[in-house]
């Protein structure tokens, strides 16, 4: 029991450190948080690049930033509905 | 001109009053002609922490809503000459000032006083949006606590967001025993986290208690280290370079009251 309370407030030198590396990872997410108007724009803007050399399918279009433990990522899912003819080969 | 400075947190309780109450009461000792607007509709609290509660007639409400003129809504505080309160509504919601009134209730005070201090309201929902939108500098106030921190680093993301750019930090509540113990984030920690400028750091006191019972602000009480941190936080305003407090000794004053077995 006593060695159950010494490590808990020992670890790690001092429960700051903790505090510190929590708010770290907590912070990443936090600011990287995006409004639903930028993640719009971002869609039209994908749509208008992707649409140059693909059809795709616009109304099936997600685009999502997904976060999990310490990393995030930009995931989009771009249903192809065909490819356009190559102007020159 | 008077400058508008809102105090702000994100969380709750973590001393957005008692800091504006010290911070106005200080700037008007020091010959400051200021203003403090209570702007957490509904839960009005600056009233009590300047002991100023019997005295109100008219609030902010009834100045955005045309009930009243200004004069008749400020009121003048009896100790310190230039210090003044427009008061909080009590029985309206957050919604019943605009962020356009509130505006030009800050112009309207800025012809008059050098120094308007808003204490906002907990949370980032429109108490929040009023209370800064007629700022033009911002002090946040963190404790060194994950979830306090937490909030103020979205507060800094919104007040940046909003054109209030490089709003100054205040750490409350710190304990130096527990810094150095390793089991608080010390001052360094909390900056580098948030990279902000550092306004002032005031520690855990439970003077504090005692002075807001009494309605006094303790930055008045020139002999304690908790009035001197505020004092400090009032001469930085008033763009004095004055060194950060060495928070790892009491100072003369608490040597010596610890030498006479007081406190
Ligand atoms: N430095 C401090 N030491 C001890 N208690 C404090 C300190 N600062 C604030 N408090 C206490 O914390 C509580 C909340 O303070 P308050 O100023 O009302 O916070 P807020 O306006 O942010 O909600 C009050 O009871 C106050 O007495
Ligand atoms: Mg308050």
């Amino acid at each position: 029991m006593l060695e159950f309370f010494t490590r808990l407030f020992n670890r790690d030198g001092g429960s700051k450190n903790v505090a510190k590396e929590r708010l770290r990872l907590v912070l990443v997410h936090d600011r990287a948080s995006i409004s639903p108007q930028l993640l719009e724009t971002l869609k039209a803007e994908i749509i208008q690049v992707i649409s140059n050399h693909m059809e795709i399918d616009e109304s099936a279009l997600e685009v999502n930033l997904d976060s999990s433990g310490n990393t995030m990522a930009l995931v989009a899912n771009i249903p192809v509905k065909g490819m356009k003819r190559a102007a020159e080969a | 001109m008077g400058e508008v400075i809102v105090i702000t947190s994100g969380k709750g309780g973590v001393g957005k009053t008692t800091t504006a109450a010290n911070v106005g009461a200080g700037l008007a000792y020091l010959g400051k002609k200021v203003v403090l607007v209570d702007t957490d509709i509904g839960l009005r609290n600056l009233d009590m922490a300047l002991g100023l509660e019997n005295r109100i007639v008219f609030d902010i409400v009834d100045v955005t809503s045309g009930n009243c003129r200004l004069r008749q809504a400020l009121i003048k505080d009896k100790r310190l000459d230039g210090l003044h309160l427009l008061p909080a509504a009590q029985t309206k919601d957050k919604t019943a000032v605009s962020p356009e009134q509130m505006k030009a209730l800050c112009d309207d005070l800025r012809q008059e006083f050098e120094y308007i201090i808003i204490d906002c309201p907990a949370g980032i929902e429109q108490g929040f949006r009023n209370a800064i939108a007629g700022a033009d500098k911002a002090i946040v106030i963190t404790t060194p606590e994950v979830s306090a921190v937490r909030d103020a680093d979205r507060i800094i993301g919104l007040l940046e967001a909003s054109e209030l750019r490089e709003p100054a930090l205040i750490v409350n509540r710190i304990r130096p025993k527990m810094v150095r113990q390793g089991d608080m984030m010390s001052i360094e920690d909390i900056i580098d986290i948030l990279a902000v400028d550092l306004l002032g750091v005031i520690p855990e006191d439970e003077m504090i208690v005692i002075t807001t019972n009494r309605g006094e602000p303790v930055v008045l009480d020139q002999s304690s280290r908790l009035g001197q941190s505020y004092r400090n936080i009032v001469k930085r305003i008033l763009g004095e370079d004055v060194p950060m407090m060495s928070l790892d000794e009491e100072g003369f004053f608490g040597k010596i009251r610890k030498m006479f077995g007081m406190r």
